[in-house]
């Protein structure tokens, strides 16, 4: 099991949190730890999860598919979740939204040729005082970017280019 | 006015033990452990007033006075999946006041009988789990967690849990579903969680805001609290103002401010000096008031607030101007539910999904004004139907923008029959 051959410790710490009639509760934690390299959660480590855990594969997927912060398909390197919800909408989310995507060249849900960046639209990141704003969930864990401008996020993006 | 609880506004650092515990940090937590019995801390903060700051209003003294004493362990869950469109303090406390957020957790604890708490954080807020991790881990080395505090008996640990992602878990039973590794989906009521809980054990969960406010009322006393706000609503709230504003942003006021105190004075009046339109003072999920003079005089407190026909839940306040289409606030709203609804029961699954089709039509253009009276039919049918509140939620601002606002409608669709 890889999960647990290149995180054991990580996975025992995960599991210490939890009492022993709750250890199923480490399903989402190992989730995240699961997804921390490829930004996904492919087959194998559901089936690892699974055997940790005791419970069935098909349990395991159940929650991916619930929760919008874990994907089972590979996307960009950092996907770019913008929220459009309406305190956001009312600062010029949409418009914000739609800028980028024209300077991207890409469309919401597709992914810039280079790999790096998938553009997500998605629900209250509870920031609207400083709209526009998204989050970037990458290898580096969820990091918020607030008050954005377009030239900010390209800028931003360059950044992110550089980090490779 | 001095902060209660965003006191990092006037005590830079105070995120910092030394800091923190220099402006009286930690001495409510050792009073109450060694000089109080959890029955007499509980009773206090009942006599002070102090009610739920996530949106429900419950008395939060007599929410702790629930804990069923015959069974345990017990635990104790702060609800920091702040999700709710227009709420953004939770926020705010955690990032730059968390040692007291964490001080009143550990008070609560104490009060209830818990040696084991979770915060509950939406997945989204992964740098401030990080930061609460860091939190918790000086709290054990300062002797503030961990076994025989304050060398008596009573032992407390704290762990940070993410959410991933899912605007149902702020509602408790969903969010234990999904603490204990399963999809949010809110339980049947009852068993409450105070007898039927986290891992089936009896729970208390409360809001971080709520939590907050805990070390301070026992520090300078009930009647100190009291004080501050209005008959039923005691104490001090932290508004998120959010919208077309000058300035957004967290407002912390006692209850019994008005909204034109709120929009004009703090929020520095209305962008491009248009006029308010619309209130929405629990984010997505408000009762839409229509705005007046004698509106922007009421004072913010639930019981005023109810009389508008609405409710201050979180006093998320989204201030929407004499530009914006209702008709289109709604389509927002309903697209937010419809993505946020579990799925568990019918009518929220299927009311939701109607509901955003018939709303895109009429948003599309292609709309008729049978298709709004078809949206406000769906919408009524939900009401008092669903399991849990968020199906309830997603009905609020469809049926009051359409019974409030009918001429944004009547312009939104081009005739009164269906194709």
């Amino acid at each position: 099991m890889s999960l647990i051959k290149n995180h054991s410790k990580e996975v025992k710490q995960i599991l210490s949190k939890y009492p022993p009639e709750g250890r199923r509760s480490a399903v989402m934690p190992l989730l995240y730890l699961a997804q921390r390299e490829e930004g996904y959660v492919n087959k194998a480590a559901m089936q690892d999860i699974a055997q940790i855990l005791e419970i069935t594969e098909t349990e395991v997927a159940s929650i991916v598919g619930f929760y919008t912060l874990y994907h089972d398909e590979k996307a960009g390197k950092y996907r770019m979740q913008v929220c459009t919800d309406l305190p956001c909408a009312l600062r010029g989310a949409d418009e914000f939204l739609q800028n980028l995507c024209g300077n991207l060249g890409i469309k919401v849900g597709e992914t810039t040729p280079d790999g790096l960046i998938t553009l997500e639209e998605v629900k209250c990141l509870a920031g609207c005082d400083k709209a526009p704003l998204f989050q970037t969930q990458g290898p580096d864990g969820i990091k918020y970017h607030e008050n954005m401008t377009v030239d900010k996020t390209l800028e931003l993006i360059e950044a992110l280019k550089g980090g490779d | 006015m001095t902060h209660i609880l965003l006191r990092h506004r006037e005590i830079p650092d105070i995120h910092k033990m030394t800091v923190y515990k220099k402006n009286g940090g930690f001495a409510a937590f050792k009073n109450a452990v060694t000089k109080m019995k959890p029955a007499e801390v509980t009773e206090l903060v009942k006599s002070s007033g102090l009610r739920g700051r996530g949106g429900a209003g419950f008395p939060t003294g007599t929410k702790w006075s629930f804990i069923d004493n015959k069974t345990f362990p017990h635990y104790v869950v702060a609800n920091a999946d702040e999700s709710e469109p227009g709420t953004f303090k939770d926020r705010e406390i955690m990032e730059h006041n968390p040692l007291q957020f964490l001080e009143g957790l550990a008070i609560a604890s104490y009060a209830v009988g818990a040696n084991v708490a979770y915060v509950y954080l939406r997945g989204e807020s992964w740098q401030i789990a990080a930061l609460l991790d860091e939190k918790i881990a000086e709290m054990e080395k300062a002797g503030y967690l961990g076994e025989n505090l304050f060398r008596t008996d009573y032992s407390l640990k704290i762990y940070t849990h993410l959410g991933a992602g899912a605007y149902i878990c702020g509602e408790e039973t969903a969010l234990l579903e999904s603490l204990e590794g399963r999809r949010g989906q809110p339980r049947v009521r009852p068993p409450f969680p105070a007898l039927v809980g986290l891992y089936g054990k009896p729970t208390l969960i409360n809001n971080v805001e709520t939590l907050t406010n805990v070390p301070m009322i026992l520090a300078n006393g009930a009647d100190w609290y009291k004080a501050m706000g209005t008959g039923d609503s005691a104490g001090v709230k932290i508004f998120s103002l959010s919208g077309r504003v000058r300035k957004p942003g967290n407002y912390e006021l006692p209850f019994g401010a008005t909204f034109r105190e709120l929009i004009y004075e703090h929020g520095g009046g209305i962008l491009d000096g248009r006029s308010v339109k619309v209130i929405m003072p629990a984010g997505a999920s408000s009762s839409m008031i229509a705005v007046d003079d004698k509106v922007l005089d009421t004072r913010m407190d639930y019981a005023a607030v109810r009389a508008l026909g609405s409710e201050l839940g979180s006093a998320s306040v989204i201030v929407i101007d004499d530009t914006v289409s209702v008709e289109w606030i709604i389509n927002k709203t309903i697209h937010f539910f419809k993505h946020e609804s579990c799925g568990k029961c019918t009518p929220c699954r299927e009311g939701t999904y109607w509901m955003k089709n018939i709303t895109d039509r009429i948003h599309s253009g292609k709309g008729a004004q049978a298709d709004v009276d078809l949206l406000l039919n769906v919408a009524k049918q939900m009401q008092g139907k669903c399991l849990c509140p968020l199906g309830e939620f997603s009905t609020m601002a469809v049926v009051t923008g359409i019974e409030r606002f009918p001429q944004d409608f009547k312009r939104a669709v081009k005739s009164d029959k269906l194709d």
